[in-house]
């Protein structure tokens, strides 16, 4: 009999192979985009007055040369930082025109009247370290984040980053202008007044 | 009997490496796809603190860097150890910052300009001073929306180095 030689393996798909994992890693892969902490400067207006704010509403956060925290006149290690954050924003002492009816603090009248009366002061001296800087920081935008989250699990089930995120997904099946609205209701009852003074 | 013998006799097909280009090419796209052009060579040192209440950073058109750090190795006979500012390729001081978002700002359309960010990316290690002064002079500017540029992780990875 004749020699026949096997027969060749057909590779006439191997290029619709690699062209599918291809698809497949240009769909999945994300390119690394930079991550941050977003802020807001204050624009400066020379004309305005500073409006008059009273002392118990102030939250003053000094980051010392040293890399110390000095909060409300007490040292204080970073990792309480978060705690006395949200205890002073959730604080809703106010009564009357200023009461909170959505605040769970303490009600000290010594304290914040209300969320949106209460601001954070963060001062830090020239040789502050930037890394401790961001820390605090991040532990205040953590105490306004975690109160969001709180508020929107209790109004809406879900929380505030989630929503934030179903903003931005296109994929999204609902009623977006209606999640804008409650996003932005929570914006209003936590709103966040971060003051960093040079 | 041959029946039997036929196989043993034809010799292994030699693998077809036709496709092999369609294999170098698939990679070649990934990794174009995937790298990130670097736009700007660093001068300086630049390692990004870490955070955990990170938001992301897209639309990369609309983002001014301005890089803080101490100067590398090989710049600092010349420039000493103290952090620097680096804008695009270059060293530069505060004063420097008015004609780099000038110039940011007339490279973009007229509409998009309320829309730019500043990214900070300052080394950990850096002086607040330096970054309260070019605070300042972005507000001078009335460039408002900033960003401080961090790595995604826990707040205690900022303390090693101390």
């Amino acid at each position: 009999m004749a020699k026949r030689a096997a027969p060749e393996v057909n590779a006439g798909s191997m290029a619709d192979i690699a062209f599918l994992l291809l698809i497949f890693f240009l769909v999945t892969t994300t390119i690394e985009t930079d991550t941050g902490l977003n802020r807001k400067l204050p624009p400066i207006d020379e004309n305005q007055d500073p409006p008059i704010i009273k002392q118990k509403n102030i939250f003053t956060v000094l980051i010392n040369g040293k890399n110390q925290l000095l909060v409300e006149d007490e040292l204080m290690e970073l990792k309480d930082l978060r705690k006395a954050a949200v205890e002073f924003l959730d604080n809703g002492g106010g009564t009357g025109e200023d009461a909170c009816s959505y605040c769970k603090g303490k009600k000290n009248p010594e304290s914040s009247d209300n969320p949106d009366k209460a601001i954070i002061s963060l001062k830090n001296e020239r040789e502050t370290t930037y890394s401790t800087y961001i820390s605090v920081q991040n532990e205040l935008l953590a105490a306004y984040n975690q109160l969001r989250d709180r508020r929107a699990m209790e109004l809406y089930g879900i929380t505030f980053k989630e929503m934030q995120n179903n903003i931005n997904d296109a994929n999204y099946i609902g009623n977006k202008a209606k999640l804008k609205e409650q996003v932005e209701k929570i914006q209003l009852e936590y709103p966040q007044k971060l003051s960093e003074v040079q | 009997m041959s029946k039997f013998n036929k196989k043993k006799s034809g010799e292994m097909p030699a693998i077809s490496t036709a496709s092999l280009p369609d294999i170098v090419f698939m990679l070649l796209f990934f990794f174009m796809v995937a790298t990130v052009m670097r736009d700007t060579t660093l001068k300086i040192e630049n390692q990004l603190p870490s955070a955990d209440q990170v938001e992301k950073l897209d639309k990369k058109d609309l983002v001014m860097y301005i890089y803080v750090g101490q100067p590398q190795e090989q710049y600092q006979s010349k420039y000493g150890k103290e952090s620097r500012i680096q804008l695009n390729d270059k060293f530069a001081d505060v004063s420097d910052i008015k004609a780099f978002i000038a110039a940011e700002r007339a490279s973009k359309r007229e509409e998009l300009i309320p829309l730019l960010t500043t990214a900070l990316k300052v080394d950990k290690d850096a002086n607040m001073g330096l970054v309260g002064d070019i605070k300042q002079e972005l507000r001078k500017e009335n460039a408002l929306k900033i960003n401080y540029t961090t790595r995604q992780g826990d707040i205690s990875n900022n303390k090693k180095t101390n």
